[in-house]
């Protein structure tokens, strides 16, 4: 595997694949010494055009626990305001060292297109591309479900709630294809204005309501961010309405049972699409997704970067 | 002098065609030695109703004399040049500037088209008459690339155009429908992320514009449609009597929303690519009559304003050196069609809809404007390379039959596939 751009990139077998060298580097990361030699003398660079502390920080200490070096690009900073195009800035990049390129853009297909039009040979690992897709969240999201429901090496049997904002979440739909690709039973409910057309064609019932999604006793909720930036513009959104129609609220997880795993990708709006209650909740999944974050960007890392699985 | 020999025409019949002096002279059985044309396909030469030049303005990526080279590749002995330019040709001044640079190209015949309205902006109509009475002779206006949005400004341009019998071709896009949209919208934009392109957007438009026709009594012609609603609605506007015609591009023939899965700007064309079900709607549209012709949308834009992110691409493909061997693809080699409707669809219903009388015909006494084509021979994207700019989006494809020679004004521009550089 030479990039990391879309969901699409996997089959069952090499993800399934990736799951299990992100579960075994997670050991490592329990243990004493954190860090491996595997990606020594090779140069990482995290190019983001986007604000995102928490997966820029991910991938860095990924990295670092295999050794590399690490360069931080921040190109909202610099070349985008001089007007330098993005295949230039790859161009410099890769002549500064780089190996792989982690990119985070505004615009959905940044990733591919840096990892298929020639600009660079650099392996390209897509860390979010406008509303396209956010692979190593998904695999994040995919390792945490596998552990907590015991299922085996895939996610066969297991039935998946995302809710929310579906028409601009890029790990939405990088989940729906990675965990229908792995077996689960992906269900989808959000506000009709922010369910994209088409997107049952993906892998994914549609719920017109979340309580009517719930009543299916799904295994894992998964809360997506409410993008107040975006939906603002949108004269008609109230958060009132959000909450009482879209949010993770008390009464809602009283229906969950015992054993429903809560994510959220974060960062979280308490209070808007996941009440305080939810988001502490034993139930809660968020801070173990942070972890497994951590083992499978290293995993995804390994793979492009050594052309091997760790197992 | 040139004589063609053994030439099948359209109507079946095999005849020697006399070209002298620039004319057609003779058409029946020849006794003179001449080129020998067995197996090929005589056809009044190509026109295309629709074709982006870019000069003045954007000479990098096309001028009047490269498009007219890839013109002349494709067999086309006309084609009608689209007015945004920079300067845009909402004047008479701009007009005869492309005008007599075809005519100094000399390859084929550049028909300006008109701007509606001044610098393409939609708020106030261009000076329609002047254009009309310059040396270019204008007939068909159109501030393609953007709509004609404004209710009343369409019907003005209709009624200024009806005073000397010119016609107004719509790019239907209704721009309210479509802000920031990036293809065609449905489950692919969905996963791409991508924002979609509504069928609504370009339908209603046409629907709207029909009616305008219909009350003003004047001529419409819809640009590139993509949309099988959009057949129903001039299906529906023609059986009204409305003086409505239709063209459809190539690639909307060929191409499907698919390709933009590969996020290659190459596939980025306004209006976008749709669906498999479209392709066969557009094409029965084209065998029954309901669209009129093929217009290519040749759009070249040069390397830099492909080569980058695809929302920050420009719009639009190559199609001129393409246009008649997908057109032999969909049309005959699928047997939905015969030569004669080939030969309608390519040259004689868009040199009627642009006013062009000497195109259109093979006729003794008129101006020998003849294409050859060849069924049999295959051609590759590589060889189609006479367009100053390159983005071509059948890289990769072969097809079956090309254009074998083109002859304008009496000339040859091709022969043998090769295209003449100089007059
Ligand atoms: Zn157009």
């Amino acid at each position: 595997m030479k990039h990391l751009i879309s969901i699409r990139d996997l089959s069952r077998g090499s993800a399934v694949a990736l799951l299990d060298s992100a579960q075994q580097l997670s050991q490592v990361n329990q243990r004493a010494v954190k860090s491996l030699p595997a990606l020594r003398g090779k140069t990482v660079v995290n190019l983001f055009y986007e604000n995102s502390t928490r997966t820029r920080i991910s991938f860095e200490i990924a990295a670092k626990r295999l050794s590399a070096d690490v360069i931080n690009f921040d190109a909202q900073a610099s070349s985008i305001s001089k007007g330098e195009s993005l295949k230039d800035t790859a161009q410099t990049l890769e002549a500064l060292g780089a190996a792989a390129i982690i990119v985070r853009h505004p615009m959905s297909g940044a990733a591919h297109a840096l990892a298929n039009r020639g600009w660079v040979s650099a392996s390209i690992i897509n860390a979010g591309d406008g509303r396209h897709e956010h692979p190593t969240q998904a695999l994040l999201d995919a390792l945490t479900i596998r552990q907590l429901k015991l299922s085996g090496s895939d996610l066969t049997g297991v039935k998946v709630l995302i809710v929310g904002d579906l028409d601009h979440s890029r790990v939405a739909r990088s989940n729906i294809l990675l965990l229908s690709l792995l077996g689960a039973t992906v269900s989808v409910a959000g506000p009709a204005e922010l369910v994209p057309e088409g997107i049952a064609a993906m892998g994914a019932k549609v719920y017109k309501s979340f309580d009517e999604a719930l009543a299916e006793q799904p295994d894992v909720v998964m809360m997506l961010r409410v993008q107040l930036e975006r939906m603002q513009k949108n004269e008609d959104f109230t958060t009132r309405d959000y909450v009482k129609n879209w949010s993770l609220d008390q009464a809602r997880l009283g229906q969950l049972g015992k054993e429903t795993v809560i994510m959220h990708p974060g960062p979280m709006n308490r209070g808007l699409e996941i009440s305080n209650q939810a988001a502490n909740d034993p139930r809660s999944a968020v801070l173990r997704q942070v972890e497994n974050g951590l083992a499978v960007r290293m995993a995804v890392l390994h793979r492009v970067l050594s052309g091997e699985v760790t197992n | 002098m040139i004589i063609l020999k053994n030439l099948t025409l359209s109507d079946g019949s095999i005849q020697d065609i006399r070209i002298d002096a620039g004319q057609i002279v003779e058409i029946g059985r020849i006794a003179d030695s001449g080129t020998d044309c067995t197996d090929l396909i005589g056809l009044s030469g190509f026109v295309d109703p629709h074709t982006h030049l870019r000069e003045p303005g954007f000479e990098a990526s096309e001028t009047v004399f490269s498009g007219s080279k890839a013109a002349a590749a494709g067999g086309y002995t006309a084609i009608c040049a689209m007015a945004n330019t920079e300067p845009v040709a909402d004047n008479s001044t701009v007009i005869e500037r492309v005008y007599d640079a075809g005519t100094e190209a000399g390859l084929c015949f550049v028909q300006p088209i008109g701007a509606v309205t001044k610098g393409l902006k939609g708020l106030e109509l261009a000076n329609i008459q002047d254009m009309s009475r310059s040396r270019a002779k204008v007939a068909m206006f159109s501030d393609d690339g953007m709509c004609v949005h404004d209710e009343n400004l369409m019907r003005q341009a209709l009624l200024e155009v009806k005073k000397f019998g010119g016609v107004v071709a719509q790019h239907a896009q209704e721009p309210s429908l479509t802000i920031g949209a990036q293809m065609n919208q449905g489950a692919v934009a969905t996963e791409l992320g991508l924002t979609g392109w509504p069928a609504i957007a370009e339908e209603q438009i046409i629907a709207r514009d029909a009616q305008l026709a219909e009350e003003t009594g004047s001529r419409l012609h819809i640009c590139h449609l993509t949309t099988g609603g959009g057949v129903e609605v001039v299906r529906w506007a023609k059986a009204k009597g409305i003086q409505i015609t239709a063209e459809v591009t190539p690639h909307h023939l060929l191409l499907t929303e698919d390709l933009v899965r590969t996020y290659d700007p190459v596939y980025k064309v306004n209006p976008p690519l749709r669906t498999a079900d479209d392709n066969r709607a557009l094409l029965a549209g084209l065998v029954d009559g309901t669209i009129d012709m093929l217009g290519t949308d040749h759009a070249p834009h040069s390397g830099e304003k492909k080569d980058c992110e695809w929302e920050n691409a420009a719009f639009g493909m190559l199609g001129l050196e393409s246009a008649a061997s997908i057109l032999h693809q969909v049309l005959i080699q699928s047997g939905a069609g015969d030569w004669a409707l080939f030969e309608n669809i390519i040259s004689k219903r868009p040199a009627k809809l642009a006013g062009l009388n000497n195109h259109g015909f093979i006729k003794v006494g008129d101006q020998a404007n003849i294409t050859v084509f060849n069924p049999h021979e295959r051609i590759g994207v590589a060889e189609m390379n006479q367009s100053k700019s390159n983005n071509n989006p059948y890289l990769g494809l072969e097809f079956i039959g090309r254009v074998q020679h083109t002859i304008y004004q009496g000339q040859y521009t091709m022969i043998d596939q090769l295209v003449r550089d100089q007059k």
